[in-house]
């Protein structure tokens, strides 16, 4: 039995496909303006990947912003959902997930079987998501996934004020004309976004253990940032990319359907 | 007696040079990274149309947020204080003031004597700021002077789902990706703005007369959605909108002097 799953998200898209219980192929790109064309294109590259043709894949579960266009898929479910499952599946005892997404947060409270018992989302502002970081990289001329690396060369991380995207990119910019130095502004961007994600976790009370996936949890720098601002330890996500985790909660739900169809 | 108010915006410092009864002159420049610089230019600006020099100047008041580096004030003063001192001075029923500035924005009340009842300020958040419709009329290749004449040949204003500015960029850009008329564009943004705004005002009670001061007041678009938002009149002034803070700083030195 081969099922999939497909995470089509505002900035990048994401399939697995599991046979049994096993991940047997993962693909991420960059999102397409349109969605059906990114689901697409990213089933195409994880089937290749497997070996497999689309008419192998007994159920295909969507999610992600633009999962109402995926054309192949049988059934949608929330981000939220699919990110529980995901991470609970990898890390039975993770009760807690922080996902930071290129255009969102969220902080999602798990019950022990991996169902989301309370979760808070923020989508309003894009200083709480990875487009901070995606903007500030521009303005700062470096590639996002440089910064984690960066910011640990910082010596004396810079206190950057303004919340705001477009306040705070000026504030950066000021910042680098007055001879800041490049590690210490990246160190003190992540602890900026640290903290307002912290925000977000607290207002759905922490429980042990947490765990971060999203493509921003790929950023070390940040890594790290959360833990400070959250004052406890996240346990890294290992077994699989973080950035996978809702396309992987996704082939679960799917694998899910098909057995209780058998 | 003459007598003068600098206003050292984030975006423009603005000077007025005042005697009894009206203002003598005015200027308005771009803010340097130096509050005190720009300070000093705009009051040799205003000086040299008013034909005087900083001596004939008995008192001055700063104010705006490089008010604490004007090196020629006596005194400073909040820009609440000032915008409600001089749009009441134009306009002595005024009893809500909605300054919308390059950085900020503040909804104030005031009771019938003027003084102040209930004020709030934003400048968190870019939405809902000046800066929000520069990063717009950027997007559109447009003037930001220009956004409000454009948005009255509108039919069809799009409408912003959403409030961020970084998020309301991306809106705009879809939009102009599938060739959306710029004056509908326009329109949106102007309206998208007075809604944000109109949130504080309503926070504070709007009472009449209404005005609103601060650049973005020049823009006739969003007078017009803000009128709409409010369902009230909004009063225009007989002074640019821009200088209302200085006005209103130099009506207070006026007051000082008064009192001396």
């Amino acid at each position: 039995m081969y099922v999939a799953g497909c995470d089509v998200g505002s900035l990048s898209t994401k399939a697995v496909i599991m046979q049994d219980g096993d991940i047997i192929a993962s693909q991420v790109i960059f999102s397409k303006p349109d969605p059906a064309e990114s689901a697409r294109e990213i089933m195409d590259k994880v089937l290749a990947q497997a070996v497999l043709t689309q008419a192998d894949i007994d159920y295909c579960v969507g999610t992600g912003y633009g999962r109402n266009s995926i054309p192949f898929a049988n059934a949608v479910e929330s981000e939220i959902t699919c990110h529980g499952k995901g991470a609970q599946w990898l890390m039975p005892q993770v009760h807690m997930v922080i996902d930071i997404g290129g255009q969102d947060a969220k902080a999602i409270r798990l019950d022990d079987s991996g169902n989301v018992v309370r979760f808070a989302y923020n989508d309003r502002c894009a200083s709480g998501t990875g487009r901070f970081l995606e903007v500030m990289a521009g303005a700062l001329g470096v590639q996002i996934q440089d910064m984690g690396d960066i910011s640990f060369q910082a010596k004396n991380p810079v206190a950057i004020s303004n919340q705001c995207v477009v306040f705070a990119e000026t504030e950066i910019i000021s910042l680098i004309n007055a001879g800041k130095d490049l590690a210490d502004i990246v160190s003190g961007l992540h602890k900026s976004l640290a903290h307002r994600v912290a925000a977000l976790a607290n207002g759905v009370e922490l429980d042990r253990e947490v765990t971060m996936t999203g493509g921003v949890a790929k950023n070390q720098g940040m890594f790290t940032a959360l833990e400070a601002a959250l004052g406890l330890k996240i346990t890294p996500m290992v077994k699989a990319d973080p950035q996978i985790i809702g396309a992987l909660g996704a082939a679960l739900l799917a694998r899910q359907a098909v057995n209780r169809a058998a | 007696m003459i007598v003068a108010g600098c206003d050292v915006g984030s975006l423009t410092t603005k000077a007025v040079i005042f005697n009894n009864t009206r203002i003598i002159s005015h200027a308005l420049i771009r803010s340097s990274f130096d509050p005190a610089k720009s300070a000093t230019e705009v009051m040799n600006k205003a000086l040299d149309a008013a034909k005087l020099t900083m001596q004939d100047i008995g008192f001055c008041v700063g104010t705006g947020y490089g008010h604490a580096r004007i090196p020629f004030v006596h005194k400073s003063v909040s820009e609440i204080a000032c915008h409600a001192k001089g749009a009441r001075y134009l306009l002595p029923s005024v009893r809500t003031i909605i300054d919308i500035g390059g950085q900020d924005c503040k909804a104030t009340r005031l009771d019938a004597k003027g003084n102040i009842v209930k004020f709030f300020t934003n400048d968190k958040c870019a939405s809902g700021t000046g800066r929000f419709l520069e990063v717009m009329a950027k997007l559109l290749g447009l003037e930001l002077s220009e956004l409000g004449e454009i948005s009255a040949q509108s039919r069809n204003p799009i409408n912003l789902a959403a409030t961020c500015t970084a998020w309301a960029q991306a809106e705009v850009i879809v939009h102009l990706n599938t060739n959306t008329p710029k004056a509908d564009l326009a329109a949106g943004i102007n309206e998208a703005m007075a809604a944000r705004v109109a949130i504080l005002a309503k926070a504070v009670g709007v009472e009449k007369d209404v005005c609103m001061t601060g650049g973005v007041a020049k823009n006739i678009g969003v007078v017009q959605a803000m009128e709409k938002q409010l369902n009230v009149p909004i009063r225009r002034l007989r002074v640019d909108p821009q200088i209302i803070g200085a006005l209103g700083a130099a009506v207070i030195a006026k007051e000082k002097m008064g009192e001396k």
